[in-house]
Order: C-alpha cells, then sequence, then structure tokens
C-alpha cells in the first residue's frame, strides 16, 4: 500500500484532488492522491496545491467546478466532456466521498448494471426484474471501452422520474479511473443525462468518488440532483468497502464472470493492456 | 403537514424519517445541500435555525430544531397509543432522557468518526472512535443484561420506544467511520430487532432485515 505509483499512465495525467466547493478560503485542505500527500488552498478565484513534504508546488488547475492535479508531465489534457458546455443543462458536482476500496473497484461497480435490484432497490432496480439483457462492449478509436444497448427496467430512475420505466445506458470508460454514463432523461426521451464519475486514485486501497452530473435542467434543480446522486453511490459505498481483496484481480482467473459483466471482463483486459497496476493485482506473468 | 428539512445521508435525520414512517405519519422532505453546497450554514437556512444544523422540521406553526427533541415532539403527539414516549409515566420518561441524551454522544462520537473518514471532515478520529467504542460497550452489556431479564429494547418497557430510534442510526452507521462491531452481539441482534418493527425503512448504507425472522 505504502508503494509508489511507477504506473506513467497515471502520473502523467489529470486527476481531481477536491471540489472547489468545500474549501475555504486560505485554509488549506488536505489530500492525498498516487500516495502523495497534498494540501490544497484556495486564493479568491485560483487554488494551489503543493506536495506536503517538501511543499514543492504540484502542476493543477480548475476545471468543472474541482481543482486537478497531475504528479508527473501532463501527456494528455482533462477529459473533455462536451455536455459540460450545454445551456440548458445543470453541470454539477454531485459531492465527493471516500471510499475504502481501489478505485479501480469503484469505476468497475459503476459500470455493474446486475446489482441495481439488490443495492438500489426500490431506486435503480427491484425484483423481479434483475435480468441484465445481452448488450454490446467495443474499444473505440479513441481507446475508449463503450457499452451501448444496455437496458434495464428502473422503479425510479430518476428524481424526476414518474414512475418505473425501462432506461436505456451507455457506458463509457474514458481513463483508468474515469467512467461516464448516459441515460435516458424522464421527460426528453430523446436526450441523455450523463454522470461522469472521476475517481481519486488516494492510493491502491482508497479512493475518492467525483460524480459530475450534466442534467437537463427541465423539471429539475441542482439540490435535487445531489441528493439523488448521494442517495445512490451512499448504498454502494458499504458494499464497495466491503469487497475482498480491495485492490482489482486482472488474472482473468481471479474472479468468475457471467455474461452480465462482459463490460467488466473488457475492463480488466484493458487496463492489464495498459499496464495499469496501481490498484489493481496484476495478472501473473 | 409536517415539513422536515432534510439531508439524505444524515443519520439524524434518519431517525426522524423512521419514527414518522413506524408512526405513518405524512410529511414533505425538503432536501437541503448539506454537502458539498454547505446550504444548513446559508441565511435562509439559519433563519430557520441559527445552530446552523439539520434537523428542523416545521409543524403547524412550530419550527423545531434538534433530532432527539424532535423525536420526542412527534411521538408525543402523533402516537395515540402513547408508547414510544409515554407521557403519563415518569420513570419511563428519565429512562427515555437519559438515552436520549447517550444518543447525542453517538452522534459527537460514531457520526464524527463517519464525517471524518467519508466526508473530510477534520476532527480527530482516533478520539471519535475510541469514544464510540466505549459507549456501544456500555450499550451493548446493557442490552445484554437486558437479553437475560426478558428486556428486547433500551428502556424497560416491553416494547421500543424513541431511545432505540435516536441510538440507532449512527451504531448501524459506524462502519463508515473505521468502527467494526463484530464484538457487540447484543448490539447486533438489537438491530435486527429494531429493523422488524412495522413500518422500518432504510437510509443509503443502511440494509434491511432478512425477510424471515430467524427461527
Amino acid at each position: 500500500m505504502a508503494a509508489p505509483c511507477s504506473d506513467r499512465i497515471l502520473l502523467d495525467d489529470w486527476h481531481i484532488v477536491a471540489d472547489r466547493a468545500v474549501l475555504t478560503e486560505g485554509r488549506p485542505f488536505a489530500s492525498r492522491l498516487l500516495g502523495v500527500d497534498l494540501e490544497v488552498t484556495r486564493h479568491g478565484d485560483d487554488a494551489d496545491v503543493v506536495c506536503i513534504t517538501g511543499g514543492a508546488p504540484v502542476r493543477s488547475q480548475q476545471l468543472y467546478g474541482y481543482i486537478w492535479a497531475c504528479l508527473g508531465t501532463p501527456a494528455r489534457d482533462i477529459v473533455h466532456l462536451p455536455e459540460a458546455f450545454e445551456d440548458d443543462r445543470h453541470t454539477v458536482t454531485g459531492g465527493s466521498i471516500a471510499v475504502k476500496v481501489s478505485g479501480l473497484r469503484a469505476v468497475e461497480n459503476f459500470l455493474d448494471m446486475g446489482h441495481f435490484p439488490f443495492v438500489h432497490t426500490g431506486w435503480l432496480g427491484d425484483e423481479p426484474h434483475t435480468e441484465v439483457q445481452p448488450y454490446n462492449v467495443e474499444i473505440t478509436e479513441a481507446d475508449e471501452i463503450l457499452a451501448t444497448d444496455c437496458k434495464f427496467f428502473q422503479p425510479v430512475a430518476s428524481p424526476t422520474a414518474k414512475g418505473g420505466m425501462m432506461v436505456d445506458y451507455i457506458y463509457k470508460v474514458i481513463r483508468p479511473y474515469t467512467v461516464a454514463l448516459y441515460k435516458s432523461n424522464p421527460l426528453q426521451p430523446g436526450r441523455l443525462d450523463s454522470i461522469t464519475l472521476f475517481v481519486q486514485p488516494v492510493d491502491e486501497e482508497n479512493c475518492i468518488a467525483h460524480p459530475f452530473l450534466c442534467y437537463i435542467k427541465e423539471g429539475i434543480d441542482e439540490p435535487t440532483i445531489r441528493w439523488f446522486m448521494q442517495l445512490i453511490f451512499a448504498q454502494d459505498k458499504p458494499i464497495l468497502e466491503n469487497q475482498v481483496p480491495k485492490r482489482l484481480p486482472l488474472d482473468p482467473r481471479a474472479e468468475t464472470p457471467i455474461r452480465a459483466d462482459a463490460v467488466s471482463v473488457t475492463y480488466r483486459r484493458w487496463l492489464r493492456e495498459r499496464a495499469v497496476t496501481y490498484g489493481a493485482i496484476p495478472a501473473a506473468a | 403537514m409536517i415539513t422536515l428539512y432534510d439531508y439524505e445521508l444524515s443519520g439524524n435525520c434518519y431517525k426522524l424519517r423512521l419514527l414518522m414512517s413506524m408512526l405513518g405519519v405524512k410529511y414533505k422532505a425538503v432536501p437541503v445541500d448539506f454537502y458539498p453546497g454547505r446550504e444548513h450554514k446559508s441565511e435562509w437556512f439559519l433563519a430557520i435555525n441559527p445552530l446552523g444544523q439539520l434537523p428542523v422540521i416545521e409543524d403547524d406553526g412550530l419550527i423545531l430544531r434538534d433530532a432527539q427533541a424532535i423525536l420526542v415532539y412527534l411521538a408525543a403527539r402523533y402516537d395515540p397509543s402513547k408508547k414510544w414516549y409515554p407521557v403519563d409515566d415518569p420513570k419511563m420518561l428519565g429512562e427515555i432522557g437519559q438515552w436520549l441524551a447517550f444518543a447525542d454522544g453517538i452522534t459527537s462520537t460514531s457520526s464524527a468518526a463517519r464525517l471524518h473518514d467519508g466526508l473530510f471532515y477534520d476532527f480527530d478520529v482516533d478520539a471519535a472512535r475510541a469514544g464510540a467504542h466505549r459507549l456501544f460497550r456500555i450499550l451493548d452489556e446493557h442490552l445484554w443484561f437486558g437479553e437475560q431479564e426478558g428486556r428486547e429494547w433500551i428502556c424497560s418497557a416491553p416494547h421500543p420506544t424513541v431511545a432505540d430510534i435516536a441510538c440507532f442510526p449512527y451504531i448501524m452507521l459506524s462502519e463508515e467511520g473505521g468502527i467494526p462491531r463484530q464484538d457487540y452481539s447484543a448490539i447486533r441482534r438489537w438491530c435486527d430487532r429494531v429493523k422488524r418493527i412495522d413500518g422500518f425503512v432504510v437510509m443509503s448504507g443502511v440494509f434491511p432485515a432478512s425477510p424471515a425472522r430467524a427461527a
């Protein structure tokens, strides 16, 4: 757990280290990224990030209401979310929550529809509607994992839902610790609300989930969006914290998938092929 | 109708939702953006509760803060059986008052540890955990001796009271603050009994008891 991160793909990428909303002017906020202790301090519209050991400044910037940091040399920009720039959407930080498990486990849980009836009973699923119908998984030209044609019956799919509905989902793994879902808006069925889960790898067995929501404004306000997001995520939290082992095993024989896990199987293979080891139990050579 | 200023992840708000569900009292919940919006410290909310704390209810012109005080009010007003808060039984009211204060102690220890671990509150988490274990040990012994005497609930009534509801949430959520309950078997059995009270509802992080009562 104390081993430093050596995955260039993570060190040279941007990660969230704080939601701007929780920062108090001039008062350092303790954060931790890839095992490195940081302090984040807001000064007016700006914020700086320093490494606690030695006090060296860390490269940082702000986007989507968050403070981001890169411990290495950025090899790419922060993930671009086109829907975050559409005027008729609320763009809301959903409330960052610390979870005592590897962030890779949190990503995988976010991709899983099979747990809806059991963990989100009465909201995102209920019995006997437990079947996960077959869906498609592909790796895109942008090197993202895309799961399409996902459908699930949900009693309360969203705060604006008026009763149960069959909901269409699209899932996208954008980076090793970043995953998004797009689901039907109950009032404008042709359009999709999005939730992007930016997971901050605190260390190999701890993470912070930063859900960022882009919801069509019609019929909903920001406190309600946050209420629903936290309601759902806090149901996942104890399940995640009881997963054993806390890191994600990448060996295909380590855990037994079923057909509904097709996207998880792809995710684990994708991580293996991109040499992501931080937060994982690597496959035996 | 009762208005509850509510935050989903608050155990103190949950205990009011729980009692109102058990009493069959209808209410309207107004979600307050406690986190990360800190709406409980906003001007409009401080006008309702200058302490800047949840929960608060409004009922029939009365604005009332403090979870334990609200439990007392709701039971005294809306429970015709007078079981949840037996207003005519001084000894029982004394017992209940004692355990409502104990519930405040659970909030300042177990809930504080949970806020530290999950939502980044700057608390002394070791002190909070140690304090919670001390209280859990005391309650566990109290419940264990009660079981030997045929008493199933915190107070010496043959039915649950608001004291049980006041203590329940932050005990159930203690694992989120790094406070395991393996060592408190009487507390665990009592938690299952609370979960089987008619009208029991969950909150995020609290799961229902299995449907069948153990043989």
